[in-house]
């Protein structure tokens, strides 16, 4: 018996009653993409890749993993010495952990860097902003789990910011602790979020990200609509088939990832101490605050942004505004960035210098947010919070003295 | 370009340290190799018979660090295991905690991890660097851990040293005095260079109970690095292969 896909067989028994083939073609073998995707559209699939290495290490560590503030850290031993492969478990998700915001960070750029939020992709960068908030709380309470002293103390500061939210603030805190200060009850409720309740919000936003994405379809570094020019059979004629062609590219960009990733997991899992921070090989001990308390790399910048900014009117409050808002504001990206062209082979000089400008802030900034503070170092956090939010200002004015390049009708290279 | 831009940030991400320490007393290099079962079995012996009265490697299974610095269970049960500990346990000691606080005012801490927590050239300074200070309860204190609560339980094998200050005066006038280096004013049963090697051999030890694994993962490591430079080449091919017709 045939079926609106032409299929026989097993495969068309399963069509008649589920679209297998039709999901296959429309998100496969016939979701056209552009031929010219360059070095910054691996970033995507990696950042799928990490999200698979996260879920199966994490649930194999879960297995001998113990939520409990008089077992954590002892449990954590136990997985790298006596568990076997536990410490090749343990050092694929601390590192698969820095990876995730390495590529999350440059797939980020990618959008920049090309216009990839503008119209009709409004609703792709929103999905994935809320990726990037889910992935950072994610992040924050894993890194309680070890129990480690910059485990807490930094969940301690952390949580501690709330507290300088007005009025409900010191509730608000106690009542995200479970107690006064961090403690079993705080390890407890981190573990049930980590493990459970945010990824299944990430898995929920991955599939509303790909589904906003193949409906509008992928833009390219030209910034051109494929699905404009297209042949006498219907399809875009800069487009190619995601399967094959980009199946096999991005395998040959998972492996590139993967040798990069397996050198720091079997040569520096630490990374310098960046990526597992050498107090945190102390155990927590709530008596004893570290001279530094440094978030993990990723946090930094956002982190240098919440000290830069002074307590005023007798609040630090506006240090955690700021902290937020940097992070609010790139939520509304599709609608600041107000160019009639996408990618940044068409722009002027004028949005070139601003984004160099807010990408080499960003990088100083999270730089100094590992960093103890001194006033040098906190003025020079200031000139670039500055530099920060002004991107986000200067966006909708630029159209006004920036001279665009005419934008091609058909994709430049293959 | 770019790639080449992203590499070399990076692969510059280690270089920039946390700023730690400053302007403390100067670690010396540890002169150690993991690879040397010969000075970690010197190193474990100095552990057991020194540290181990108060300080524990309570991850650190006693079978485990036989297998992994060349001794059997037999020699290790004989050499060194003085608790009556079985060779399967994890190498505890018999100091009850309260008590270690209220004699040294603060609870010896576990040492399984301190190489990684405070890193190796920390330890082989601290371990050197003991020197008499009378005003001190037990009247030794140590140069890279001003005022720490410890007594300086290898002065049988280091012997006694003192301090030597350089004085230096600022602008103003104002004078500080920096410790610069040591004076052995009474001779240990080792000669000071027995018992740099010997502190050598204990950091070692100590780096190896931090990450028991460690030779073994970069040994593994060098296995899937080729392996998937392999793969990367077939990937590579493959994708030529098929975007051939892509024009």
């Amino acid at each position: 018996m045939a079926n609106t896909q032409g299929t026989t067989g097993l495969v068309g028994w399963i069509d008649e009653r589920f679209p297998l083939t039709k999901m296959m073609r429309e998100h496969l073998t016939e979701y056209y993409a552009p031929k010219n995707f360059n070095f910054w559209y691996y970033f995507g699939s990696l950042a799928l890749l990490v999200l698979v290495n996260q879920i199966l290490t994490g649930i194999w560590l879960t297995m001998n993993y113990k939520p409990s503030a008089t077992e954590a850290f002892a449990s954590v031993e136990y997985i790298m010495r006596d568990v076997d492969w536990g410490w090749l478990l343990r050092y694929m998700h601390s590192t698969g952990a820095s990876a995730f915001f390495i590529v999350v960070y440059l797939h980020m750029f990618r959008a920049l860097i090309y216009g990839s939020y503008k119209k009709p992709r409004e609703l792709v960068w929103i999905f994935g902003m809320l990726l990037f908030l889910c992935l950072m709380a994610e992040a924050f309470m894993g890194y309680l789990l070890p129990w480690g002293q910059m485990s807490y103390w930094g969940a301690q500061v952390i949580i501690n910011l709330f507290s300088a939210i007005p009025v409900v603030g010191p509730d608000l805190s106690v009542w995200i602790r479970g107690d006064f200060v961090v403690s079993d009850a705080t390890l407890n409720r981190f573990f049930s979020l980590h493990v459970i309740a945010v990824p299944l919000v990430l898995l929920a936003l991955v599939v509303a990200h790909i589904i906003a994405l193949h409906e509008v379809g992928s833009n390219n570094p030209d910034g051109v609509e494929i699905k404009k020019v297209k042949g006498p059979d219907g399809k875009p004629l800069d487009g190619i088939p995601f399967h094959p062609y980009y199946t096999v590219k991005d395998l040959v960009g998972v492996m590139a990832f993967l040798i990069f990733f397996a050198a720091v997991i079997f040569f520096m899992p630490e990374m310098g101490g960046y990526f597992l921070e050498h107090p945190n090989f102390d155990p927590a001990d709530p008596l004893k605050t570290p001279p530094h308390i440094a978030p993990v790399w990723y946090f930094t910048p956002f982190y240098a942004i919440l000290r830069a900014v002074p307590s005023f009117a007798g609040t630090q409050v506006w240090g955690v505004l700021a902290m937020g808002g940097a992070i609010v504001l790139l939520f509304f990206l599709p609608w600041l960035d107000r160019s009639p062209v996408k990618s940044i082979r068409h722009r002027g000089f004028a949005f070139k210098l601003v984004l160099a400008a807010f990408v080499i802030a960003f990088l100083i900034l999270g730089y100094l947010g590992a960093l103890p503070t001194t006033p040098e170092r906190t003025t020079l956090a200031q000139v670039c919070s500055v530099v920060y939010f002004a991107f986000f200002f200067l966006l909708p004015i630029l159209p006004a003295i920036e001279k665009t390049k005419p934008v091609p009708e058909r994709v430049t290279e293959k | 370009m770019k790639r080449i831009i992203f590499a070399v940030m990076f692969l510059a991400l280690p270089c920039l340290s946390f700023g730690a320490g400053g302007e403390g007393y100067p670690l010396k290099s540890a002169p150690i190799d993991p690879h040397d079962k010969a000075s970690l079995q010197r190193g474990a012996k100095l552990f057991v018979n020194y540290c181990m009265g108060c300080h524990s490697l309570e991850h650190q299974r006693y079978n485990r660090m036989g297998r992994d610095i060349g001794l059997t269970d037999e020699q290790v049960k004989e050499n060194l295991i003085f608790t009556g500990a079985k060779v399967g346990d994890t190498m505890k000691n018999a100091m009850p905690k309260a008590d270690a606080k209220r004699w040294f005012g603060v609870t010896p801490p576990d040492l399984t991890l301190i190489a990684r927590s405070r890193g190796v050239d920390y330890l082989y300074t601290y371990l050197q660097t003991f020197y008499q200070d009378p005003s001190r309860p037990f009247g030794v204190n140590n140069a890279v851990f001003p005022n720490a609560g410890m007594p300086h339980v290898l002065w049988q094998l280091q012997g006694m040293q003192k301090p030597i200050y350089e004085v230096h005066k600022d602008a103003s006038g104002h004078e500080t005095k920096v410790l610069k280096d040591f004076e052995l004013v009474q001779p240990g049963s080792m000669s000071p260079p027995e018992f740099k090697e010997a502190m050598a051999d204990l950091t070692n030890f100590l780096a190896y109970a931090g990450e028991p694994i460690k030779l073994e993962r970069q040994k593994i490591g060098i296995w899937v690095l080729l392996f998937l430079v392999l793969a990367f080449g077939v990937f590579y091919l493959l994708k030529k292969e098929y975007w051939k017709d892509v024009h």
